[in-house]
């Protein structure tokens, strides 16, 4: 009866409950909906960022990442082996590889680029480049002399596909290597800066021409979803020391990107807030509103023998209906738009320009956590509760001698 | 026996800079089983009065006891749970809550007070009965005549067998054949049920209902007689 009476006392006033209703719904809706654009972006950026080269960690020797020459390398290759064999749980991919900074150069250009020699087979699956040629076709292990670029440098060098590229960068010696390779490929990136960036050869041929007869610059690794980079990273350490190596996930490998993620839970928290005060206004003005018309009837009840405390319930009872109502349809609207979204994503790529640098696809698609949701659910009902018992505390007030006189 | 005792009542009441002095000292003790009218012109602190025996109002000196509780060191809450069981009210107009049918409003003091469902039902059913609104259960206050209204406000005051039920003037907004009807019935109930009432008029017919009738001018009992 409890929960009649408050039921009925709602739909007195429908267009006042639509008001808050309203109010509600946007605020779940808006919270929950840009949640998950806001996370479809970060998931995105780190997908992008970590298939483009990084992986989930990274094992390098000590001083490669402060001084990325060939002399940094891991030699040991067995010890890795036999580690990662024991470490890596089923799914995970992993790839070696040779990286040194060097210049490429035709007739016409020369640019700074990344030289990366790479395990055809073992790369593909490992990194996106595996599926992102675009033009003529991808490394052979048997290659000597082919070379993929991305499509961008393609351009800027005004060249094509089946003309040379000459590569150079410091050999083991310390003599400047150079050596002149066919472009066979190139690929597609999310980003421009990264066709620009990497030159991709066999790790036999790049090892040919820095002279370094065995060892590799850097071990990527990917995980499959449901495995925490920290923990395998933990358990590497511990199995290959870290006096020789430096074994690093992708937040420490991509401090940018990590900065970016707390910027962009400062986003959701910011736009929570602001959602929460408007919506909380407008819960406090119209429950007040609703409060004071019935005045005359909280003075009756209270000569009728209802403590002060049993009215602030029944006024809180009420905004909890309002709220779990509201809640649901904004919930079913969130998840309906997200769904709706979820197959063509939203276009960006009139921001691209803007976003590209923060490593943010063109297209994005909106990702729902569990987590969120309810964080969203539990905030709005909390807050609403709570901003609900100023007006239900001014009922419980009203005396009845007062009230009743009241025509 | 005596259920209601004041002693040396004073309320006095502050309409901008001019104080008014509603009640000047009334004393008071009512009986169980009563049908006691407070009469007196507008204006004379009949109001005043049933809502201090009530506890809605608070005097400014003197002290109240309803069933043998003093009001003076009770809380408010401990003074709604008095309210709640052992006092009813039926007030002039607005005795009923909107959203609720006849029966359910009957049954929301039994449901404060924590009576089973069913047997809440079938009480209030029954004094509606008693007080001639067998047809009209299912309506809401909006739906039934004032006549009707106050039936149910009394049917409501009397299901829990409360100690006193206060009446401040319940006939005042209807005409004299339906006033007098509810009179009627109120002395019904007074008799089969032994429910103490006290009631507020300025109307001769009404007075003629009480056995005992309570004269009050300026805030002073002038006159006391039993019938
Ligand atoms: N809340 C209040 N504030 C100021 N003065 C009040 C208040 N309530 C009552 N009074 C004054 O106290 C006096 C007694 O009022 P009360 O309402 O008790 O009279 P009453 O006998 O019930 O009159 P009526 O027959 O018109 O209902 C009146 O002069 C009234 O103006
Ligand atoms: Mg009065």
């Amino acid at each position: 009866m409890y929960f009649q009476l408050a039921w009925r006392n709602i739909w007195r006033n429908p267009r006042r409950t639509a008001v808050i209703m309203t109010a509600i719904i946007i605020g779940v809706w808006s919270m929950i909906f840009l949640n998950a654009l806001m996370r479809g972006m970060e998931s995105d950026m780190i997908k992008n960022s970590i298939s483009t080269l990084t992986g989930h960690l990274q094992i390098h020797h000590k001083d490669y990442r402060n001084d990325p020459v060939i002399e940094n390398s891991m030699y040991d290759t067995k010890a890795l082996e036999t580690a990662l064999n024991k470490v890596l749980p089923p799914g995970a991919h992993r790839a070696a590889r040779i990286r040194v900074n060097a210049i490429a150069g035709n007739a016409r250009h020369t640019s700074g680029i990344t030289l990366v020699g790479i395990n055809p087979v073992p790369e593909a699956k490992t990194s996106f480049i595996g599926h992102a040629i675009n033009q003529g076709r991808y490394l052979k292990p048997e290659d000597k002399y082919g070379v993929i670029v991305g499509q961008a440098l393609l351009v800027k060098f005004e060249t094509k596909i089946g003309r040379k590229l000459v590569l150079m960068s410091q050999d083991t010696d310390g003599n400047i290597a150079s050596r002149a390779f066919r472009i066979i490929g190139t690929f597609k990136a999310e980003m421009q800066a990264t066709e620009k960036q990497f030159a991709f050869v066999t790790i036999t041929a790049a090892r040919q021409m820095l002279k370094l007869e065995k060892g590799i610059s850097e071990v990527s690794i990917t995980l499959p979803d449901n495995i925490d980079a920290d923990h395998v990273t933990t358990r590497l350490k511990a199995e290959l020391g870290t006096d020789g190596y430096q074994i690093q996930t992708w937040r420490e490998l991509l401090p940018i990107i990590n900065a970016y993620l707390v910027i962009f839970d400062g986003f959701i928290f910011i736009w929570s807030f602001v959602v929460f005060i408007a919506m909380g206004f407008g819960i406090v003005n119209t429950t007040l509103m609703a409060v004071f018309e019935r005045m005359r009837e909280f003075g009756l009840l209270k000569a009728l023998g209802m403590k002060p405390w049993w009215i602030i319930r029944d006024v809180l009872s009420e905004s909890f209906l309002l709220l779990v109502m509201g809640m649901t349809i904004g919930n079913i609207m969130a998840l309906l738009c997200v769904f709706a979204l979820s197959g063509s994503g939203i276009d960006l790529s009139a921001f691209a320009a803007g976003a590209e640098f923060a490593g943010i696809s063109k297209i994005i698609y909106p990702a729902v956590y569990a987590k969120d949701v309810l964080i969203s659910n539990f905030v709005v009902i909390i807050l609403g509760l709570l901003v609900s018992i100023y007006p239900a505390a001014k009922a419980a007030r009203f005396t009845p001698v007062e009230a009743l006189a009241q025509t | 026996m005596s259920i209601v005792e004041c002693k040396d009542i004073n309320k006095t009441y502050q309409q901008g800079k001019i104080e008014v002095r509603a009640l000047k000292g009334v004393t008071l003790s009512i009986d169980k089983g009563g049908f006691v009218a407070l009469a007196g012109p507008s204006g004379s602190g009949k109001t005043t009065l049933l809502n201090i025996i009530g506890s809605l109002d608070q005097p400014d000196s003197g002290s109240v006891s309803v069933d043998g509780n003093t009001f003076e060191k009770m809380t408010q809450s401990q003074l709604a749970l008095l309210r709640l069981h052992k006092v009813g009210f039926v007030f002039q107009s607005y005795n009923l809550i909107p959203v609720l049918s006849a029966v359910e409003n009957v049954e929301f003091v039994m449901l404060l007070q924590g009576v089973q469902a069913a047997q809440r039902r079938e009480r209030a059913k029954a004094i509606l009965d008693d007080v001639g609104l067998e047809a009209e259960y299912d309506r809401r206050p909006a739906e039934l005549s004032g006549g009707q209204q106050q039936r149910v406000a009394v049917a409501r005051a009397i299901v829990s067998n409360p100690s006193i039920v206060l009446a401040d003037e319940p006939t005042a907004n209807l005409d004299s054949k339906t006033g007098n009807g509810l009179l009627e019935m109120m002395k019904k109930m007074n008799e089969e049920k032994k429910v103490t009432f006290i009631f507020s008029t300025h109307d001769n017919m009404v007075m003629d209902y009480a056995r005992r009738l309570i004269l009050i001018r300026d805030g002073c009992i002038v006159d006391d007689q039993i019938k």
